[in-house]
């Protein structure tokens, strides 16, 4: 293990599986009790054309998916509200739409696209220093709003509509919140890749969710479980030799399981010894 | 009958002929000649309506026929297409504070992570306004608020183990934390069994010594024996500013033979018992 860390590819790796786990533990929560897996996964491949873009115009990937990926999220955020058409309709259409414009960017640009798999299934061991940077700037941007407005951010997510008739600004947080969600999916793409982000952004929460019960608790065992699955998932994906951003998405599916069999079987016990004691008294 | 309602004398004049229309002094929730569409679908038209202090007015009617939109309308967040509508002579919006509002079925996520005092915390919001954190004081409001629910034992119990009936009570106390003067309920009955709701309407009228209450209901049963005053809303409202209930009004409103729910009694369906 230690002979692993000598390698800077490896240290940056695991600053990266951090830096993921913290900023899917706090937007993850919101993502599964709001229920917006599927905006989410939308606002992810509608990032995809921002790296097609990168080709085209040949910028830094992570700053072009930060500019698509803002897009998704203010253009699903607003359809919603103003055209009113059905949210899994604009979900559908953004989701493919994406994807095709940047196959259309990187058909347009000249030379060959190197590493575009890289970014469809993640490559955590390409995370070059830069990256980290933009890396790091993001999730801390994330947290800190996250934090600010975690009583709004709660009633949100909650009951929308009681919050309206308060004054809460619902439209403006909803956005603000898809916008969270669209710098997430950006720190997570060169982890495990547009197709795969949602897992990051829902199993660690949804596993969390089975173990805690206020959201303050759900964020930070949320934290703890991503950091798990990230770090399992990365060395076994070294030793094994398989794809690291696939890896770690199995591994997080299966510790899911494990954590969920785990606590039907204690409920199972409860029952068991409550009926006991019914019977004893 | 002595009608506390102020608008359309002229629909007054033709429909209760010689009586006379007094206009209140004090209207908490002062609502004149309103009409509300979506679209191009009128939903609320030219509705005139006073409610007093005090007051416990049950607004009864079809689904669809505008009970919801009435409510928004009141609390501000539905604009009117015409008409003024004025609570505690201020613009809606301006007076959030003092409305309580209880949503219809209000959103309910099985197994959602709040706690009993978190949800009821939130009314707080009102008070607070962006970016500031809730303190001491909106704590000690909040448990104030549970204690006079009766709920306040449960105040770290997850929402979601509560039963139907002690989850609308915090509903309730979410409303009251904010020591509002004005309490609007939106279908508050749906999904409690008939015991809970006794105990429920007997909580509201304890509430109504210091509050003026209105809610808005399909639910012809409950409301004759627990409120002050009957309006009947389809489109258009039907207010004698009491409880009884004409049957003419109450076949308009609902488009069906009322002896349903008449009783036997035809013409004085919603009478004290």
């Amino acid at each position: 293990m230690e002979g692993l860390l000598a390698y800077e590819f490896m240290r940056n790796a695991l600053v990266a599986g951090v830096l993921a786990s913290v900023i899917c533990g706090v937007v993850g929560v919101y993502v599964i009790l709001k229920r917006i897996v599927f905006i989410s996964g939308g606002i992810a491949h509608f990032s995809f054309s921002g790296v097609g873009f990168s080709y085209l115009v040949d910028i830094n990937p992570m700053l072009s998916t930060i500019l698509f990926s803002l897009v998704a999220a203010l253009s699903i955020g607003w359809i919603k509200e103003k055209i009113r058409l059905d949210e899994d309709s604009t979900i559908g259409m953004l989701w493919a739409s994406g994807m095709a414009l940047g196959i259309i960017f990187v058909g347009l640009s000249k030379g060959y696209a190197t590493e575009l798999i890289s970014f469809l299934f993640g490559n955590i061991l390409a995370v070059s220093r830069e990256d980290l940077a933009v890396m790091f700037v993001l999730t801390a941007i994330v947290v800190i709003t996250a934090v600010a407005l975690f009583k709004e951010l709660f009633i949100l997510t909650y009951d929308e509509d009681y919050g309206r008739v308060m004054g809460l600004p619902t439209y403006s947080l909803n956005l603000l919140l898809l916008c969270l969600i669209a710098l997430t999916v950006v720190v997570l793409i060169k982890i495990v890749g547009v197709i795969l982000v949602i897992a990051l952004l829902t199993i660690p929460a949804a596993t969390s969710k089975l173990l805690a019960s206020t959201i303050r608790s759900i964020m930070v065992l949320a934290i703890g479980i991503g950091l798990v699955f990230t770090v399992t998932g990365l060395f076994l994906s070294y030793y094994v030799d398989l794809a690291s951003g696939a890896t770690i998405v199995i591994v997080s599916t299966i510790g899911f399981f494990i954590v969920s069999l785990f606590q039907k079987v204690r409920a199972k016990k409860k029952r068991k010894e409550y009926l006991r004691t019914e019977v004893s008294t | 009958m002595r009608p506390t309602w102020k608008t359309s004398p002229k629909r007054c004049a033709k429909e209760w002929g010689d009586e006379r229309v007094t206009a209140p002094e004090e209207c908490i929730v002062d609502i004149r000649n309103v009409w509300v569409s979506y679209g191009e679908h009128i939903v609320l038209k030219d509705i005139t309506l006073c409610v007093e202090e005090n007051d416990f007015l049950g607004i009864i009617g079809p689904n669809g026929g505008g009970k919801t939109t009435l409510l928004k309308t009141i609390t501000g967040e539905i604009s009117p297409l015409r008409g003024s509508v004025r609570i505690f002579g201020n613009h809606p919006r301006k007076e959030k504070r003092h409305i309580g509002y209880v949503p219809q079925y209000s959103h309910h996520i099985e197994g959602f992570p709040a706690t009993v005092f978190e949800v009821a915390r939130m009314g707080r919001y009102a008070n607070k306004g962006l970016l500031r954190q809730f303190d001491e004081d909106d704590a000690e409001a909040t448990m104030q608020a549970l204690e006079r629910v009766g709920m306040a034992r449960y105040s770290d119990t997850q929402i979601s183990k509560l039963s139907g009936g002690q989850r609308q009570r915090v509903f309730i106390a979410r409303a009251l934390v904010n020591e509002p003067s004005l309490l609007l309920l939106d279908e508050p009955n749906v999904g409690i069994d008939s015991t809970m709701q006794r105990e429920f309407y007997s909580l509201l009228h304890d509430l109504n010594d210091s509050l003026t209450i209105l809610f808005v209901t399909h639910d012809l049963s409950v409301v004759s024996r627990h409120v002050k005053n009957i309006a009947c809303v389809n489109k258009t409202l039907y207010y004698h500013g009491n409880k009884e209930i004409k049957r003419e009004d109450l076949e308009r409103v609902y488009n069906c033979p009322i002896e349903l729910i008449a009783h036997g009694v035809p013409h004085r369906v919603l009478e004290e018992h």
